[in-house]
């Protein structure tokens, strides 16, 4: 079953290869999704033993980022039915072969247990999402496909370094050298210090960058602004969450080698700074795409928080990894839909969208709604697990920091958003062919409504699985 | 065997203060270039003689000697362009700077415990010193042959460290660091050539139609 998880999406990258039509293509790509969906269901009821030495081992870390992958590629995927129908003018080839190898090598890192090769598949997910950027051929998407890709790959080259720091300390200590997490996990107390804190730094400026943790996010408002409206929802909803699972991994190593107080400091400072930054930048956005970027480093920031924070809070970490994951796919399909309608990303020609398409708009302004931590959603329910552990622990200056940055945020981007969906349309507005139809507001309502279940009620084997996730990241006194 | 090593390390570093202090392109493709093939020496003078290794070694000086300049020396002629301009940072201030981050490393490595047998080389140092230099280069230049260059010698840094670890680790995590490479300027060198379609020259501080107000 573990070997079905990568081979359908290749399968699937050189079907769509093959197929010649521009029209088919997208409904190929929906048919390996919902088998990619329909074996990520199947395998986590039934979970198979580690196999291969340990290689691959489904946890449950792994298994809450594999189900947030892979419904978001899902819904993903049955957009771009409709979607891609308004895109005729070039060929959308590349595009679904980049998502299907994407997918592909994010299950990989999601199943796997050998840092070495969550390395590898992390790095192709950077590479197979790079001409997907470029989608509209144009002077600024060049530029933005630039910046992601060599932030990107420098970030993914310094963690190799930190990994190859730890395989040396391994070496140095004179157990078996490996990358193997449990493995590591096993020997840990044996291990240098020096070594493992030295990888930890650049594990984490690595994988940080690849997350868009401030300072190290300069790539995201151009990666995303310029991408079309389904890879934006790929990668603030899919890659972030590959890369924070990554995290989670050497979280995981830092607290068998006790180093987790410096490493929690380390997330806390980031995290709150990537929300300040964030908060900062989305003031006067007059880019609705570029603005849900900044909410990406806030949300970024808050699973940072939240992890930095340790206790009950790690329980939020690990929702918001859902929550997060779904809501922003809300809110990128519903704003490629007003993005279609009107032909333009800046609040100045957009407004008045529920009026001109009542669907999309009221979607997009229940996504802002959601994402903005308010109830009945599901980011209310993360965001508010940390706010009260946080104060709980006594943590007030962090808690109060986090507050604060919720709140002007939630200012900064009403005043985008608001003016967007409300009030009349503008005369000059340009009138194109999107209309609203089932195959392109479908998927965002329906992850909309997903985002609301999961803020009422959370199934019984999700919550276990996310108690798994919550006590593997446990700190030991 | 081991001295040899060492001299060709020291002959690294000093390609690193070339490509930092020079403005000419093809310069600093060619520096660059030797950089790789001397890279790709090396680990035949610290390990025994193997096919598997033999194969490795070929792989890496035909990517790090020709294919890659090779791409890097189209770019750039058909893009008309010879020599980086105005970089963000000074040619004298990024040689010293180069110079403390050298320093700097030599001093972080004395700090780490090392195996018996790796104890008196410039492995870790003379890594994290190309490292820093790859950095500073990818920083401090406008021009995207420039950056690819900096990333290049970044991953040269990487692969010295690698070096150490080629014994007992398998295969995998040598054969990701080449892929990457390959990969990644393959990637790069088609995106530096839409780079110079749209703005008909390789200058990234003309990519600032993003920028924040």
């Amino acid at each position: 079953m573990l070997a079905a998880l990568i081979m359908l999406p290749l399968i699937g990258a050189v079907v769509t290869w093959l197929i010649p039509s521009d029209r088919l293509r997208p409904i190929a790509l929906s048919v390996f999704a919902c088998g990619h969906l329909g074996v990520t269901l199947r395998l986590l009821i039934a979970t198979p033993p580690p196999s291969a030495g340990g290689w691959f081992n489904l946890d449950a870390l792994g298994k809450i980022v594999l189900l947030s992958t892979s419904v978001l590629f899902f819904f993903c995927a049955i957009y771009s039915i409709g979607y891609l129908a308004y895109r005729l003018e070039r060929s959308n080839r590349v595009l679904c072969i980049g998502l299907l190898i994407c997918l592909s090598a994010a299950s990989m890192v999601t199943i796997t247990h050998h840092l070495g090769l969550l390395w590898v598949a992390l790095e192709t997910t950077t590479i197979s999402m790079t001409p997907l950027i470029y989608f509209n051929r144009n002077a600024r998407s060049i530029e933005a496909t630039w910046k992601y890709l060599l932030i990107c790959s420098v970030g993914v080259a310094l963690a190799l370094i930190g990994l190859y720091f730890l395989a040396y300390a391994t070496i140095v200590a004179g157990v078996e050298p490996s990358l193997l997490l449990d493995d590591l996990i096993r020997d840990a107390d044996k291990l240098s210090s020096g070594w493992v804190h030295a990888a930890f730094v650049f594990l984490l400026v690595g994988f940080g960058s690849k997350m868009g943790l401030a300072p190290l996010h300069t790539w995201k408002p151009d990666a995303y602004g310029e991408s079309p409206g389904l890879v934006g929802a790929m990668l603030a909803g899919g890659l972030v969450n590959l890369a924070f699972l990554s995290l989670l991994r050497v979280y995981q190593l830092c607290l068998a080698t006790r180093e987790i107080a410096f490493f929690q400091n380390a997330l806390v400072v980031m995290g709150l700074f990537s929300m300040i930054m964030a908060a900062i930048f989305m003031a006067r956005q007059a880019d609705f795409k570029r603005m849900l970027a900044y909410s990406s480093v806030e949300h970024v920031g808050i699973m940072a928080v939240a992890l930095g924070l340790g206790g009950k809070a790690v329980f939020g970490a690990l929702f918001h990894i859902l929550a997060n994951g779904l809501t922003k796919g809300v809110l990128f399909l519903s704003s490629g839909n007003i993005h279609r309608s009107y032909n333009s990303k800046s609040t100045d020609h957009v407004r008045g969208a529920l009026r001109r398409l009542p669907w999309s708009g009221g979607i997009f302004l229940a996504g802002f709604i959601a994402i903005t931590g308010s109830p009945p959603f599901a980011p209310f329910i993360s965001e508010f697990t940390v706010v009260s552990s946080a104060f709980i622990d006594g943590r007030y200056m962090v808690g109060a920091l986090f507050l604060i940055s919720l709140g002007i945020i939630f200012i900064g981007m009403a005043l985008t958003v608001l003016p967007m969906v409300m009030g009349e349309v503008p005369e000059d507005s340009e009138v194109t062919s999107y209309r609203d139809t089932l195959w392109t507001v479908g998927p965002p309502l329906g992850l909309l409504l997903m985002v609301f279940l999961l803020g009422v009620w959370i199934p019984a084997p999700l919550m276990t699985i996310l108690q798994e996730g919550a006590a593997l990241l446990e700190v030991h006194p | 065997m081991i001295t040899i090593a060492d001299q060709l390390l020291v002959l690294v570093l000093l390609i690193n203060f070339v490509v930092l202090g020079t403005s000419r392109l093809i310069f600093s493709i060619r520096a660059v270039a030797v950089q790789g093939v001397i890279l790709g020496i090396l680990p035949a003078l610290i390990h025994p003689f193997s096919w598997h290794l033999v194969g490795i070694i070929s792989m890496i000086l035909v990517t790090k000697g020709a294919v890659i300049p090779l791409l890097l020396n189209r770019a750039m002629r058909s893009a008309g362009i010879k020599r980086e301009v105005e970089p963000f940072l000074g040619y004298v201030p990024t040689l010293l700077l180069g110079a403390v981050f050298t320093a700097l490393s030599f001093g972080f490595a004395g700090k780490l415990p090392m195996l018996a047998e790796h104890q008196n080389y410039m492995f870790v140092p003379a890594s994290i010193a190309t490292l820093m230099t790859g950095f500073l280069i990818l920083t401090t230049r406008r021009k995207a042959i420039s950056q690819v260059l900096g990333y290049l010698v970044l991953e040269n840094g990487i692969f010295i460290f690698g070096l150490l670890l080629a014994e007992a680790m398998p295969i995998m995590v040598e054969a990701g660091a080449l892929l990457d490479l390959l990969v990644g300027t393959f990637v790069m060198g088609i995106v530096i050539n839409h780079i110079s379609r749209e703005f008909s020259s390789l200058d990234t501080s003309r990519l600032t139609s993003l920028k924040e107000e």
